[in-house]
């Protein structure tokens, strides 16, 4: 009976020992483990979550984060290759690939990051200062969509070489070489911000209104511009449509006067002297009215037979 | 009577009466913690992760459950079903996760360079869910944080290939779209599981110091097209009058010419009738045709003058001019 209790208790008593050597461990889903004994790393890493096994106080379990992780760049004020001075913020993300490694190498997240810090920086520094700024803006030489005439040759774009998208690879790549030996892994590198340090933007911003200016002046002249053309037109069209009409109405008097010409002399033609004689006749009706007055003698025709009967 | 004591969902009596034995207090404490920890619910918009000895086991749909108590197994809810919203250079009603940021800092998120090294403020709304929790918490330490990175980096992107008309004017719809799938694809690099819904972009601006510019440019285009409206109008106004009076004046010389001619027909035949009589007998038609005129016109004639043929220089004496009184 009393054998019984103390092989109980004494179990109880390993179990908590081991318990508190740390004998049992749990790797969660987004950490790994590195099993050191007094500062030398045991065996391979633990990669997998799960409850684990180590000797209890000999070894130290290491915990390490399996997760991406990040690194924020501080604003750097930069000059670029044609003498713009800008503010970039970048960051990146990256992961501890090699946990043996990383232990031996920086084994704190800080000493990592300020390495990683380091190289990214200068590396990004030296990408820009070799690069215009439109470099670091665009990423495609795509066309812009203008909506008229007047932004058109505002909107000439600079061709690019290669470009944000590269430029950000470029540096990637050139991280991801320089990190390999740190059992750390650069898995993307992006330019936050860029923006112009505040000393150059006011400039900017004056060179942004001459430009919307000259674009405002551009619809000014072109507004003056179509509406003087539109009024030429119009005097030219009055011009055509009154002449026109003048032409078309003195050739149409005209024909009508010959033909009633050749009609008349057809006619009289026939008979000239009888036209005289008539043609006088009805003068005299039209022309001897009340305000004539008329001298006639007795030798005329009408007159004749009040001198004498013959 | 008894103390009564709420853990969690649970409501325990304690006795007044209760066992002075330490041990015995402790055990029971101990079963209190394991069985609160053991109940579990999941909201509805929500999925649990439950965790065993660290590992992922499975995700658990939304209703009341029980799992291993504390050290063994845990749970983690994430509201996968939940529309979120994250805000860039403003700040709506909705409360944002994190720190509180200044006005200054709020502006730098939305001030952005253009494809044109122009500079354009460009606040934006991304929406999203969580598409898969367990990628959400185990493939990114603070995967809100890094989202936000995404979103500016992509935004910049997106915007840095556009000229300050579009982004201004009409490629709104176009950059969230853009946007939208260029962020989408970054999440799936990512692989955090997150799943876009939509990217909202609000009022795109100029900044302020050159906003005055932009406007003036916007007056300007508006002048223009009244401009050219005026004239247009003047134009209008003018031709179609002038085509009806020209269309008139051609009108009118159609009737000149139609009574000219039939005018002349008309004398024509009448004098053609009047020759032919003549030709019967000229003589006395012609003397007729004088008389005729003769007595038409003398009747009214003011003074009549009738001089003997003998007579001869009383011309000069006649009261000529002098209304013949």
């Amino acid at each position: 009976m009393n054998n019984i209790l103390k092989t109980t208790f004494g179990l109880i008593f390993i179990v908590i020992v081991l318990l508190a050597g740390g004998a049992f461990f749990i790797v969660n889903e987004s950490e790994q483990v590195v099993i050191t004994k007094f500062g030398q790393p045991i065996g391979d890493p633990i990669t997998t979550p799960g409850l684990k096994v180590k000797l209890p106080f000999i070894h130290t379990a290491n915990y390490f984060d399996k997760r991406f992780l990040a690194w924020d760049g501080e604003p750097k004020q930069v000059s670029t290759r044609d003498k713009r001075f800008i503010n970039i913020n970048t960051y990146a993300r990256w992961r501890i690939s090699d946990p043996l490694k990383y232990a031996q190498r920086l084994f704190e997240e800080s000493k990592a990051q300020t390495r990683l810090g380091s190289i990214l920086e200068g590396a990004t520094q030296n990408a820009i200062a070799n690069q215009d700024i439109i470099e670091l803006v665009r990423s495609s030489n795509r066309d812009y969509v203008s909506q008229n005439e007047a932004d058109k040759d505002q909107t000439e774009k600079a061709i690019i070489e290669s470009g944000r998208d590269a430029l950000t690879k470029e540096i990637l790549e050139l991280a991801k070489e320089r990190t390999s030996d740190l059992g750390i892994e650069v898995l993307d590198f992006q330019f936050k911000r860029i923006n112009y340090v505040s000393e150059v933007r006011k400039e900017v911003y004056e060179r942004m209104i001459s430009e919307r200016k000259r674009i405002a002046e551009e619809f000014r002249s072109q507004g003056a511009g179509e509406s003087a053309r539109i009024n030429g037109q119009k005097d030219r069209d009055l011009k055509v449509i009154t002449s026109d009409a003048y032409r078309r109405s003195q050739e149409i008097k005209g024909k009508a006067d010959a033909e009633a010409a050749d009609i008349y002399a057809a006619a009289y033609n026939k008979g000239p002297e009888f036209y005289r004689f008539m043609r006088t006749m009805e003068i005299f009706k039209k022309t001897l009215d009340k305000e004539t007055i008329m001298v006639l003698t007795t030798d005329g025709d009408f007159l004749r037979y009040l001198g004498s009967m013959k | 009577m008894g103390k009564r004591i709420i853990v969690g969902d649970q409501e325990f009596v304690i006795p007044d009466r209760f066992p002075k034995s330490g041990l015995a207090i402790f055990l029971l404490l101990i079963a209190m913690f394991m069985i609160w920890s053991s109940i579990y619910r999941v909201e509805l918009e929500e999925v649990g992760v439950l965790m065993t000895l660290g590992k992922f086991d499975k995700e658990v749909k939304s209703g009341l459950h029980i799992k291993w108590p504390a050290p063994f197994q845990k749970v983690i809810k994430v509201p996968v079903k939940r529309e979120l919203e994250m805000e860039f250079g403003q700040r709506g009603t909705k409360k944002q996760s994190g720190r509180r940021v200044n006005r200054s800092e709020i502006e730098e998120e939305s001030l952005m360079l253009t494809g044109d090294l122009n500079v354009a403020m460009v606040p934006w709304k991304t929406q999203y869910r969580i598409g898969d929790a367990f990628k959400f918490l185990f493939k990114i330490r603070d995967p809100i944080g890094t989202f936000r990175d995404m979103n500016e980096a992509v935004m910049r992107e997106v915007i840095g290939d556009r000229s300050v008309n579009e982004v201004l004017t009409t490629g709104r719809q176009e950059i969230a779209t853009d946007m939208e799938q260029k962020l989408q694809k970054m999440c799936d690099q990512y692989d955090n599981g997150i799943i876009i819904n939509r990217i909202l972009l609000q009022k795109v601006l100029p900044p302020k110091q050159v906003q005055d510019a932009f406007n003036e440019v916007n007056t300007a285009e508006q002048e223009k097209e009244k401009m050219i409206n005026e004239a247009l109008g003047n134009y209008n106004k003018i031709i179609p009058r002038a085509k009806g009076e020209g269309e008139q004046t051609v009108q009118q010389a159609e009737g000149y010419a139609t009574d000219r001619v039939n005018r002349a027909k008309g004398d024509v035949s009448l004098f053609n009738d009047l020759l032919a009589a003549y030709k019967r007998a000229p003589e006395v038609t012609r003397r007729r045709m004088y008389l005729e005129t003769m007595a038409d016109v003398y009747p009214n004639v003011k003074q009549k003058i009738i001089l003997d043929k003998d007579l001869e220089g009383i011309l000069p004496l006649l009261p000529l001019g002098k209304d013949g009184k």
